[in-house]
């Protein structure tokens, strides 16, 4: 997994066959066995013999079109592309003879012809083709060169992060495949014939074309016609390190290519691992490129502390900085009581670093005061599966869905939010399954090229539980549901058949709740009711409700009363928003339970801790971050350590949060960057980018990642060190050697990670828990034969209208999300040339909204509900429905939590993002410069990135 | 005036579990309470109940009463 010399990932030329049958294959004389549906290009590769090859790549379907792969087949005519000719059963292979040479190396005169005698690929060594040139022995060109149409095409370097030189280009059609086929945008095509074709996003220049930048074809070209800029700046990396991308929940594996000048090293490139099981070679926009921050001038690498929030932070030695925290909490617990502190963990950080936060608060601290991000996005997951199926984790891997029929989408914007399993979703689609998405909004995923959803139903924000209801209401009184199913594996069945048969919950009745039209969803119901392998996956438009954990209960009820649980293609799949949300749920950071998820009023499992940790536990639930901010108003709560979170930006009701954070003594903050609780912070401890971690992260499949540094941690330390000796200086001895350390303690005291240490998972790759004696491999689908909990539990979810209601003032429902190129708060992406795509937080509104108000495209308008205002570009869009305008929230001049409210779920206090009631105008010119001056700041900030 | 916190909190528990019978209802929400809720937070409840604080929903009133 990890190289000190640079090779590229092996390529076996055509993907694996995946045939029942075994064929015993001869090639060379060495014998292979294959499954049926394997190309002779890849049995040859794996019987250890190379076929030169140019369009074929592993990672696509073959295309049978550069003829460099020619072989002789024993009782075939000719010499047939090994990358097209599927093997037979016996079947006798040549790869290599001196006809076969002769044959490749015309071919490869040809390829020459046409190719420049002074490309910068070959400089650089980052060129198949010249290696290839080598190989087979083209020592001289016989026939004039030409010059395509392509050589006189613009060199296109528009994009931030890759160039295009059609000069190079040999039209083997790599790129346009693998838009097609791996990342599913079609945004590459070839123009023209013969001597005129050539490769072009759409007819005009990379940036402005529909190309999604995720790198895809890049990482397909074999010359240098598409080269990372990177690579062009920096040359050719000299080792790799396998690691986890620190963005999203898919958790995608990447190689990262780096390059050692003297002491200083820097990331080349960021290539998808094919070998990873999230999102096996493919990647986005974000997790390819978007990693210059970790060298960011913005990045603090020094322990800061200031006496007052209003004076100078003044740089101390890390000595300084935790005796300073130490002494600090300890007299806070001393005048305002042991539950006066507290700690919140980051779902950006590591499972190592949050498990030893919590630890340091259960058994340091000596309360149950630590709580995570995660409470503002997926907690009512947390509560809700566990309530209906046992434990807090969706019941799916990502590859599942390729054995999908129909797929429910509710909620969730994956083209945006979770691009690389967007992709594979695609490929699904594009195969004929059919596909439901639920959401307000016209989602990309409703009409984008070659995938169109059978049903849109675009719900009103807050109806959800209404929705699900009805959608239960219609396969169990049309008999749609699964009655063996239900009478096995469940319980509560009678009374929750007589709850939802309930004609309240027809679609007829709730459509004047949803605004879905009752045709349509009873429709949409029998789709999903009836196929063979029904999917639901779900994102925040599901849980940041004040009905979230109903909903995430509802469509649990809707997937057991159809018997779709337990198998592939099927389950209640959440899309977790940040890289490690599932790992720092999974590590006890919520203040109700201990690791795995075990309550902690519960003796037997505090004792292991109590016995491992030498210290009394509090059998107390302890508080949540809002009620944190509560608390601290009340004035109880009166220091706490945050890790790698922005609570002034991330959540709701802005000036409530920077109250709460203004009215404690001691704010503790560790991070890359001074963000905007910085501006409240009176510690500040520098935090290790992803780059700099070692321990593990886990993704919304439940699988557990290596993450592995590439380079020393740049202020130090680690950063469960940091924690470490902090607990230490307030006198609770907790010590580790390393984050393999820490994680076999969670192997110790935590079944689900039983069989978990970075030793096995340096072998297995990865594994998806729970890892214990029954599945020592990982466990990639749950629930197969019973619940965790044994039977499913089918809760009646009676829907209760949120508070939060439209009315004369406040006329519109505002509900947030992302985009592509941002991530949240922004504290990484702003600092890319990401933001070349999104530089403002863009407020969407239908037309007949706008037109009302005298709004049109790229007005400044003024977004207020009942608690603040804020301004803000417009942008009048169709994809709207009326009613509902929607922005992001990743850019803090824009502060869109600045009018969102203190309106959370019942269940969970995960706060009620997508659902406020707001009024738009035109605003009058002032912000006109704030957003300017942020514009210049990004411009700045980027141009210092690579 | 503004509903307190754990008045507000406690309120929307309640709405979640109006449709059950009194006691059924009124177990639950103690229930929920009790799993998730810090001890001081159950004390500004309890304070807010015997206040009279009108803001407080009757289920969640008669809930507290059990914790």
């Amino acid at each position: 997994m990890t190289a000190d010399i640079y090779t590229p990932e092996r390529d076996l030329g055509t993907p694996a066959g995946h045939g029942d049958a075994t064929l015993h294959v001869t090639i060379d004389g060495a014998t292979v066995d294959v499954p049926a549906g394997t190309s002779v290009m890849r049995a040859a590769a794996l019987a250890g013999r190379s076929v030169p090859k140019l369009c074929a790549t592993d990672t696509l379907a073959p295309f049978g079109s550069c003829r460099m792969c020619l072989v002789e087949v024993d009782g075939v005519r000719g010499t047939p592309a090994s990358c097209t000719t599927p093997c037979t059963d016996g079947m006798v292979v040549t790869t290599h003879s001196d006809e076969l040479a002769r044959l490749r190396r015309g071919v490869m005169e040809l390829y020459l012809t046409d190719h420049p005698a002074d490309c910068a690929g070959c400089a650089r060594g980052n060129c198949e083709m010249q290696s290839l040139a080598a190989t087979v022995g083209v020592a001289e060109i016989r026939y004039p060169r030409r010059e395509p149409a392509r050589q006189h095409a613009p060199y296109d370097e528009t994009n931030p992060y890759f160039a295009y030189d059609p000069a190079a280009c040999i039209v083997c059609s790599r790129c346009v495949r693998a838009c097609s086929e791996t990342q599913g945008t079609f945004a590459l095509t070839i123009a023209g014939r013969g001597n005129g074709s050539v490769v072009t996003p759409g007819g005009t220049d990379f940036f402005s074309s529909e190309c999604v930048s995720c790198g895809a074809c890049v990482q397909a070209c074999p010359t240098s016609a598409l080269t990372e800029k990177s690579v062009i700046q920096l040359g050719m990396p000299t080792r790799v390190v396998e690691t986890t991308c620190a963005y999203c929940g898919v958790g995608c594996t990447f190689r990262a290519e780096v390059s050692d000048h003297g002491g200083d090293t820097r990331v080349v490139r960021m290539i998808p691992s094919k070998a990873g099981g999230a999102n096996e070679g493919h990647s986005c926009v974000k997790g390819r490129f978007a990693y210059g921050y970790a060298h960011h001038p913005d990045r603090q690498l020094h322990p800061m502390v200031r006496e007052s929030i209003d004076d100078e932070w003044r740089v101390v030695s890390w000595e300084e900085a935790i005796a300073t925290v130490a002494s600090g909490f300890k007299a806070i617990q001393a005048k305002y009581g042991v539950g006066a502190i507290g700690g919140i963990t980051s779902s950006r950080c590591t499972d190592e670093e949050v498990y030893v936060v919590q630890q340091m608060v259960r058994a340091g601290f000596g309360n149950n005061n630590v709580d995570t991000c995660a409470r503002v996005c997926h907690s009512p997951t947390g509560y809700g599966l566990k309530q209906t199926f046992g434990t807090s984790a969706g019941t799916q891997d990502f590859a599942s869905v390729a054995d999908a029929d129909v797929i429910l989408l509710i909620g969730a914007n994956p083209t945006d939010a979770h691009p690389v399993f967007a992709s594979r979703m695609k490929r699904r689609l594009r195969e004929g399954a059919r596909l439901i998405v639920a959401d307000p909004r016209r989602i990309d995923l409703v009409r984008t090229p070659h995938v169109e959803a059978a049903y849109h139903l675009p719900l009103q924000p807050g109806t959800n539980v209404a929705f699900v209801n009805a959608m239960a209401h219609v396969a169990v009184t049309e008999g749609l549901h699964d009655e063996a199913f239900l009478r096995e594996r469940c319980e509560n069945v009678d009374g929750y058949l007589a709850f939802i048969s309930d004609p309240q919950h027809s679609p007829e009745a709730v459509e004047v709740i949803t605004g879905v039209p009752a045709a349509q969803l009873r429709e949409a119901a029998r789709l999903y009711a009836s196929a063979p392998n029904a999917a639901i996956y779900y994102g925040l438009g599901v849980t940041e409700h004040s009905q979230g954990s109903t909903m995430v209960m509802g469509m649990a009820n809707l997937a057991m009363i159809t018997g779709n649980i337990g198998r592939r293609g099927v389950g209640v799949n959440p899309l977790r928003g940040q890289n490690n949300v599932q790992g720092s749920c999974d590590m006890g950071s919520f203040p109700h339970e201990l690791p795995g998820y075990r309550h902690v009023a519960n003796d037997d499992v505090r004792g292991i801790y109590e016995q491992r940790w030498g210290r009394a536990l509090d059998p107390e639930p302890g508080l949540r971050i809002p009620n944190m901010f509560d608390s601290a108003l009340a004035g109880t709560f009166r220091g706490v350590y945050i890790q790698g979170e922005d609570l002034a930006q991330s959540d709701p009701n802005t000036q409530h949060v920077e109250a709460a954070l203004r009215a404690m003594d001691l704010v503790v903050l560790q991070d890359l960057f001074l963000n905007q609780t910085a501006r409240f912070a009176h510690v500040f401890l520098p935090g290790t980018s992803f780059l700099e971690k070692d321990g593990t992260f886990i993704n919304a499949e439940r699988r557990i990642n290596r993450v592995r540094p590439v380079f020393a941690p740049l202020q130090g330390k680690d950063e469960w060190q940091i924690t470490s000796e902090i607990a230490q200086a307030m006198g609770y001895p907790m010590h580790y050697d390393n984050a393999a350390q820490i994680m076999d303690e969670i192997a110790a005291t935590t079944p689900t990670f039983a069989g978990v240490s970075f030793a096995t998972l340096d072998a297995e790759g990865s594994m998806q828990w729970p890892v214990n004696a029954a599945a020592p491999h990982g466990t990639p689908t749950m629930h197969v034969n019973e619940f965790v909990r044994g039977k499913g539990n089918l809760v009646e979810t009676v829907y209760v209208p949120t508070t939060e209601r439209a009315n004369r003032r406040y006329p519109l429902i505002l509900t947030t999300g992302r985009i592509l190129t941002q991530y949240n708060v922004g504290a990484q992406t702003r600092r890319t040339e990401n933001n070349a795509w999104h530089l403002e937080d863009i407020l969407e509104i239908h037309p007949a909204d706008a037109e009302m108000r005298g709004i049109a495209t790229g007005d400044l308008v003024e977004l207020s509900s009942r608690v603040g205002s804020t301004t803000l570009r417009a942008h009048v869009s169709s994809r709207m429905p009326p009613g509902v305008v929607y922005t992001t929230f990743h850019h803090p001049v824009t502060g869109a939590n600045v009018v969102t409210t203190e309106n959370s779920d019942w269940a969970t206090n995960c706060p009620e993002y997508k659902v406020t009631a707001v009024q738009v105008g035109v605003a009058n010119v002032r912000r006109e410069t704030d957003l300017e001056a942020q514009r210049r700041q990004s411009t700045v900030e980027y141009a210092g990135t690579t | 005036m503004t509903t307190r916190p754990e008045v507000r909190m406690g309120n929307d528990i309640a709405r979640q579990f109006a449709h059950l019978s009194h006691d059924r209802a009124t177990a639950a929400i103690a229930g929920h309470l009790h799993m998730f809720w810090e001890p001081r937070m159950i004390r500004a409840l309890r304070g807010a109940v015997a206040a009279g604080d009108d803001d407080v929903d009757p289920l969640l009133r008669d809930a507290a009463a059990k914790l």
